[in-house]
This record gives C-alpha cells, structure tokens and sequence, in this order.
C-alpha cells in the first residue's frame, strides 16, 4: 500500500496546471468533521418539525442523511490522498466531492429554510445546524482547491465476478432502502430534502465515475441486474409493515410505468406519436367493469378473470386496428392529430353510453362503481395476508399482480426489439423509403405496432378496473395521455430503464408533493423544455436515439461504435 | 410458357429476358420526365443506363422499383411476389453467395415496392440511403426482412424456429458482408464508415433481398480511380453469380468497360440502345453529352436566350 502511496499515478501531470493549495485537502477533512459534529448537535429549537431534530447526540432522519454525505466525503477525500489511493487512480474524486459540497451546502440552506418556514422564524435553528453548514461550505471550498486527475479507463477495471455481482447487490438493496424511506416521510420538506440528498449521492456517484463503472458491469452482468430489479420490487411491500398508503401509490405508478412501456413500443420503437394512448387503458378498463360482477355491470356475462383480460386487451387491440389503419397512411403530424381526436372521442363515447343518448353500457359520467375485488381461484386479492409476520395489504396483492403484468410487458417490449420486427421497426424510423424499397412491410410493422401498444395498454386497464374500484370517464383525459407520452420521452425512448424511471418520476411526485399540485403542469411543462433543449434522448439515453438525435456528432458515433465492439469482444 | 419458348428458339448469348420493360411513360404534371422507354434485360447480363443530368434515368429506376407508378408502360418481369421461405430452405441456399432461384416466366409487377423486392428486384439509391445509426450488420439483415417470416408472437415466445431463423438471417447478413469485401467491419456504424465501404454496403443490402435483377444507382459516383476498379470488380462478381445487373452511371470508361449492353436516355426518351461499342461511337450520344453548336439549334425556343447569354461579354 505504501508503494502506491509514494506514486500517485497521474498528480505529477495535474499538478502542473493549476498550483496546489497544500491547504486543501486538511480544510475538506475539517468540513467533513464539522458536518458530522454538527449533525450530533440539535439543528432545532422545535422538536415537532421535520421528524424531531431537536436532541443533542440523538441524530433525525435529516442528520443521519447529513453524516451519510460527510462520510461520502471522507471516503472521497481519503482516495485522494491517503489510505484509499489505489481506489482514487480510478475515480475521480475532485469532480465528486464538488458535487457532494455544493449539494450539501444546499441541503443545509434549505433546512435551515424549511426550520424557518415551518416553526415561524430564523431564531429557531439551532447552533448545529449553522456547524453543519460551516462544514458543507469547507468540504465546497476544499474541493474547490483540489486538483483534477487524469484518470484510467473505467472499461478496463475487471473485479472478480462475485464483486461485481456484490456491486450491484449492494446498489439494489441502497435503492430498496432509500425508495422505503423516502417514501415513508410523510412531511413534504422532509422529502424534498431528502430528495435532494438522493440526487446530490447519485450526482457525486456519476461525476467519480462510479457509475460509468457500474453501467460496465451491468453490461457484463445483465441477467443478474434484471433479477436483482425484480427482487428489489418484490421486496417492497415487506417493507411497508402493512400501511397500504404507499403501496397504493405504488400500484399507480405501476400501471402508470406498464402503460408507458406499452406506449413507448409505439413511440419509442416505431416512432409513431400517439397523443390518445389512454383511451386503450380506458377501454380495457371499461371491458373489465362491463364484465365484472358489480351491480352496475351492464352486461350479464361475468367470465373469470383470465377471459376478461384476453377480451379487455382484444377490444383494445381491435379498437387500435381501427384507429391505425386509416390513419398510419399519414406521416407523424397528422398521426397525432388524429389519435388526439380519438381520445377525445373514446372519452366522449363513454359519457354518451348512458342508455339515453345511446346504448346502456357505461353509465354515462356515473361510470360503473362498485367494482368487486380480484378473485382468481381462491385468492381474493381484497384479503389481507401475513408472510412471514409481515402484513400484506389489499395493495400488495395488486401490486404482486402488477409486478408480473409489467414484467410480461417489459418482456415484450424487449424481445421485439431484439427481432426482425425490431429491426424493421428502426430501419422506418431511419429512412422510411429506404425501408419500404428493402422489402420491409412499413404499413404493417406500423399497424403492428399500434396493435401491440393498445393490446398492453388494454392488459394494465382491466386490472386498473378492480383496482380502483369504479371506471368513470373523467379519468380517461387527454392530459392523462400526455403524461404518458411525457414519461417516455424524460426517461428516455426506446430504453425500458428510462421509461420505468420517467413514469415513475412523473406519478410519484404529484402524489407525495400534494401541496404543489397547483404549478404541477407548469413545472412539468418547463422541465420538458429544458430537457428537449439540453438532452432531447431523455433521461436514460437508448444509444441508437441518442445518435438519431445528434446526427452532426461524430465523436458520439464513434464514442458508440467502440462501446459496441468492446461489448462484441466480451462475447 | 410462350416465353419459355421464344426463349429457346432465339438462343442468344445473354439467355432468357429477367426483365421487361415497355412503353414506360412517367409525367409529373407538365412534365414528360420518362417517354415510352423500352428495356429488356437478359438472365447474367449487365445493362448500362446512361445519359445527361435530368434525363430521367432515376426516374426509370423509381418506375422499375415500384416507387412511381408509371403513367404508362408495363414492367413484367420473371417472377412473382413470393412468400418468404422456410428458414430451413435459406439454410440451405446460404450455400452459395449469393443465391439464385430458377427463372420464372415473365409476369407483370405491381406498382409497390414491396413486391417488387419480394418478386426479386433490388435497388441501391444514387445518394446513398443506408439505416446510418444501424451497424453494418444491421443494415444487412433489415435486407432480408421480405426473405423471412418470423412475427410478434414467434418474437415474443422465441421457439426453436425464430432462433434458427434468427440465426440464418445473421449467418447470411455475415456472408453478404464478406462477399462485397466488409467482413470486417459488420460491427461498425454505417455512418461511420468510408464512402467506398458506405456504397458497397447498400449493394450487400440490395443482395440481402435474393435478388434476380440488382439496380445500381451511380455506383461509383464519387469514387476515386481504384475504388471505381473494386467497384466494377464488385459488380462482375455479382453477375458471375448468376444475377443481371442495370447500372446508372456518368463515368463512361467505367461503364464501357462493364456493360454488355447500354441504353441512352435523353430528355426521358431512348436515345440509342447497343453495345457499348456501338453507343459510344454514336455522334448523338456525344452531342448530349458535350453540346455542340447544333444543340443550340435543335431547341428553336430556347435559342435566342442561350445565344444572348454567351455572346453578351
């Protein structure tokens, strides 16, 4: 260890640059210290705010949140000289620890303006919180000082397989935990800050290279990544200790994501723009209302569960052949024009439906309440259960449910892209009469396409159905169909991670920061611009969207053609 | 059957007609860009379609191919739209390079890309239109899309048969790739890929389709000098295979040297038709090619404006 202490691989070179402020790195250490000085100290005066952070030496949620970041930084700044060297010849740890000091430093600004805010006055925070700051602001400064690294080759980094596999072990289990509690704080400021002490982690994790690291193995290791996912979901409501609140939630942005992923084959993979996606979740909920067994079904055939699905999804299928076939003739303007005016329609049609106007199906803007629970077999999914002494809800069994539903769409949606139709799906999207004078069905793939999404979508809304208990037309509105199609694109077209984290961004938000559901739309309006103006391929970037979206950078193309033939040497 | 027939009473070198084109008249609106074009390819042979900038050379191909309807004129050709194959059967073609089925009597083709490619037609474009953001290939197997069968729900479920196919479809792709010389570079993005490598690619594209009849669009523009011989070298590859090739081309040397047969289209109409031999040696050729004096007095209308604007300085 000495050996490599004596020759930091690339300082010589960096050192060259800017002069070395020798007092840098103690300052970071100070700052890291006083953050976790200051978090054993009480930060307020008021003990009934933010989940108690009034005790000395008892650390709240928020402290412990504070201490996780020093000792982050601590870790950071070890790599970058002292016992951890051989681990800073990789990571970057400058760029990481000005990611953690200014995240921090914000962190501490807004606690201290959340005490404020909540317990009426400044004169409430107490003197640790202002320590805390202090130590952020040095860990800011200090990094601030140090030198940038050159760096090795992230690719090359090979642990043994079972450290890779612990990696992402490790990862899965931070992102359970984390998920749970945030989910659990119950305060609004308590979740935006911790919201912002997730992203800060997850800024700093990226900018040391950590995830680059990670996105290798995960290449490496993409079955065990997969399972692991689901392992995680699963896990979920064990931890929930039987409160349905979030799980109720969580069963929404599960629909919400198997929807998505449902639309992102259309728009994602095909490329077609569909703006009425919602009308095949509204009809496949609609079936399973119509055919189940409450008192205001309309039609006296009540199939078991499995039959309404096949029948729910058909007729949404059938109702997307409909749609498409005329339309797909059209190119994309005109395409989203016309599946918006469908939306409409189907919405309407539904409130028509009432026996007055029209035949009695739907109830009119009653809709049809009532919906009894699941029952498939014996399982009535309205029933409580206890596993292994853990209570499970009414939700957790829906959301079991779900789980396999997105699964199975996940599945879909990766194996066509992974096929002829796949392919012939991107040829469309790159030169559609090349395609077309290739031989490639383009009508067909894009009714296909059309068919496929509005089948899933069709899937997700007949368990929407028993899920909330009534359908009623005014859930089926046009703006339920743009978050949709906003999902994809924040997370990313084409990709399956990035929509999962789009839907889930843009469900779960609304629902815990219910007292900013007044600007709602205009912050969501203002994040797709900023994002269509900055990183137009979404959040989690598919490489071919993001080349198709940045058809003048050469060094990207080149940057993905050497990605492609390590991966390709892998093999 | 009556063409099997004449076929085999007129024995001529190049064997039976793949392809035959007649009266083919395309307008758009006022303009006449392709008039009563007449062109007959033969099995193995190599026919060269030239002519000046505009005189509607494209235009035919896009006529041939099924991305324009003709206005008139009937394109029949030796064979019909097929259904895709057992993937047992491709496994067995794959054999040879590039595979031929036998000739089929002359039938005409719908208007419709598609069945064109299915019938066993394929083209490359004049300004290359490959699947940029696709590898090498990718590009290749999107080309045998018509040739193989597997839908959603054989994607979905992944039986033995999709695999197989799967597997022949890139197994062939890869072939193709050697075959045109890109072996190597299967893996690499199609637009990062020399210009040279770019023309080829979407000539192994073309062969993905199993073509009968490939149509070259300018093959070689903007080649340099050894890479238009590798080019021709490609192309006598292809027809050595057993396929019929047309080729629009400008450079004259190029396709002197290649055809076995050249037609001559000016201002949408059939100039000339002959061996090369024969065209090149004919003044009318040259004048639409070079102009002379006697060019400006075949167009009375247009005399007076030509004649001002060069004698003005």
């Amino acid at each position: 260890m000495s050996e490599v202490q004596t020759s930091t691989p690339a300082e010589p070179e960096a050192a060259a640059q800017p002069p070395v402020k020798p007092i840098a790195w103690p300052l970071g250490l100070l700052g890291a210290v006083l953050v976790i000085v200051g978090s054993f100290l009480s930060w307020s005066y008021d003990g009934s705010i933010l989940n108690d952070l009034s005790i000395n030496l008892y650390p709240g949620g928020l402290q412990i949140l504070a201490i996780i970041g020093a000792l982050l930084a601590l870790v950071l700044l070890l790599a970058e000289r002292g016992p951890l060297t051989t681990l800073g010849s990789w990571l970057d740890a400058t760029l990481g620890l000005r990611a953690l000091g200014l995240g921090l430093t914000l962190y501490m600004v807004l606690v201290i303006v959340a005490i404020t805010m909540e317990s009426d006055g400044l004169i409430n925070v107490n003197p640790g919180a202002y320590v805390t700051l202090v130590g952020a602001v040095l860990i800011l400064v200090s990094s601030r000082m140090l030198p940038l690294r050159q760096l090795r080759d992230l690719s090359q980094a090979k642990l043994p397989g079972w450290v890779e596999i612990l990696a992402i072990s490790v990862m899965m289990a931070a992102i359970l935990f984390g998920a749970a509690y945030a989910l659990g704080l119950t305060d609004a400021w308590s979740f935006i800050l911790c919201l912002l002490f997730i992203g800060t982690v997850i800024l700093a994790l990226f900018r040391t290279g950590v995830m680059t690291w990670f996105g290798h193995v995960a290449q490496r290791h993409k079955k065990v990544l997969t399972l692991a996912a689901f392992v995680v979901a699963f896990f979920f409501p064990f931890t929930q200790r039987g409160s349905d609140a979030n799980m109720s939630i969580a069963c929404q942005v599960l629909i919400f994501a198997a929807t998505a992923m449902g639309l992102n084959i259309v728009v994602g993979l095909a490329g077609l723009l569909d703006l009425g996606y919602i009308a095949f979740l509204g009809s496949g909920a609609y079936v399973a209302a119509m055919l189940s067994e409450s008192a205001f079904s309309t039609i006296d055939w009540h199939p078991p569960f499995l039959v309404v699905m096949l029948v729910g999804a058909g007729v949404a299928a059938t109702l997307g052949l409909i749609i498409g076939s005329p339309t797909l003739r059209v190119s994309g303007d005109y395409l989203a024009i016309v599946t918006l005016g469908f939306g409409e329609i189907f919405r309407l049609a539904m409130f028509n439906l009432d026996g007055i106007n029209g035949p009695l199906l739907t109830n009119g803007p009653n809709g049809i309440p009532g919906i009894p629970d699941l029952e498939i077999g014996s399982f009535n999914f309205g029933d409580e259960h206890t596993v292994a002494g853990l209570e499970l809800g009414r939700f957790s069994n829906y959301y079991f449910l779900l789980l396999l539903l997105i699964a199975f769409v996940i599945l879909v949606f990766a194996r066509l892209n992974d096929s002829r139709i796949g392919r012939g799906w991107v040829a469309i999207r790159e030169d559609e009469k090349a395609a077309e004078a290739m031989g490639v069905n383009v009508f067909g793939l894009k009714v296909l396409a059309f068919a496929i999404g509005a089948f899933l979508a069709g899937l997700a809304g007949t368990i929407k159905a028993h899920q909330d208990v009534a359908v009623s037309p005014d859930q089926y509105i046009f703006l339920e169909s743009a978050f949709l199609l906003a999902a994809v694109v924040l997370g990313g077209m084409g990709t399956i991670a990035g929509v999962l984290l789009g839907a889930t961004i843009l469900k779960l938000l609304p629902e815990k920061l219910r007292f900013f559901s007044e600007y709602r739309l205009l912050l969501f309006g203002l994040l797709l611009v900023l994002m269509m103006r900055f990183r137009p391929e979404g959040l989690v970037a598919s490489r071919r969207r993001q080349l198709e979206f940045h058809e003048e950078d050469e060094d990207l193309a080149i940057a993905v053609e050497e990605e492609r033939l390590i991966v390709e040497e892998g093999k | 059957m009556t063409v099997t027939d004449t076929a085999s009473t007129t024995p001529q070198a190049s064997g039976r007609p793949v392809l035959e084109a007649s009266g083919v008249t395309m307008r758009f609106g006022g303009l006449l860009a392709v008039n009563d074009v007449n062109l007959t390819v033969r099995e193995g042979e190599i026919v060269g379609l030239i002519g000046p900038n505009g005189a509607g050379k494209t235009t035919f191909f896009n006529c041939l191919t099924g991305l324009y309807k003709p206005t008139s004129g009937v394109v029949r050709f030796a064979g019909t739209p097929r259904k895709p194959e057992s993937a047992k059967r491709q496994v067995r073609e794959a054999d040879d390079a590039v595979a031929v089925q036998p000739l089929a009597p002359l039938t005409p083709l719908p208007p419709k890309p598609r069945a064109v490619v299915r019938a066993g037609m394929a083209r490359t474009f004049q300004n290359i239109r490959l699947f940029a953001n696709m590898t090498a290939l990718e590009n290749v197997m999107v080309g045998r899309y018509s040739r193989t069968s597997s839908g959603a729900l054989t994607s979905v479920l992944r039986g033995p048969k999709f695999r197989k196919e799967e597997a022949a479809t890139r197994a062939r792709a890869q072939e193709l790739l050697d075959f045109v010389g890109l072996g190597k570079s299967a893996e690499h993005l199609a637009r990062n890929m020399p210009y040279g490598d770019q023309r080829r690619l979407e000539i192994a594209r073309a062969l993905a389709t199993d073509p009968k009849l490939i149509l070259l669009d300018e093959p070689t523009a903007g080649m340099n000098p050894l890479e238009t011989k590798q080019a021709s070298d490609l192309i006598f590859k292809i027809r050595d295979s057993g396929l019929s090739v047309v080729v629009i081309e400008h450079d004259m040397r190029f396709i002197f040297n290649l055809c076995d047969r050249v037609l001559c289209l000016v201002r949408g109409e059939a100039l000339i038709e002959g061996t090369p031999a024969e065209v090149q040696s004919d003044p009318r050729v040259i004048e639409a090619y070079i102009g002379t004096g006697e060019d400006d007095d075949e167009d009375e209308d247009e005399r007076p404006q030509d004649v001002a604007d060069e004698e003005a300085p």
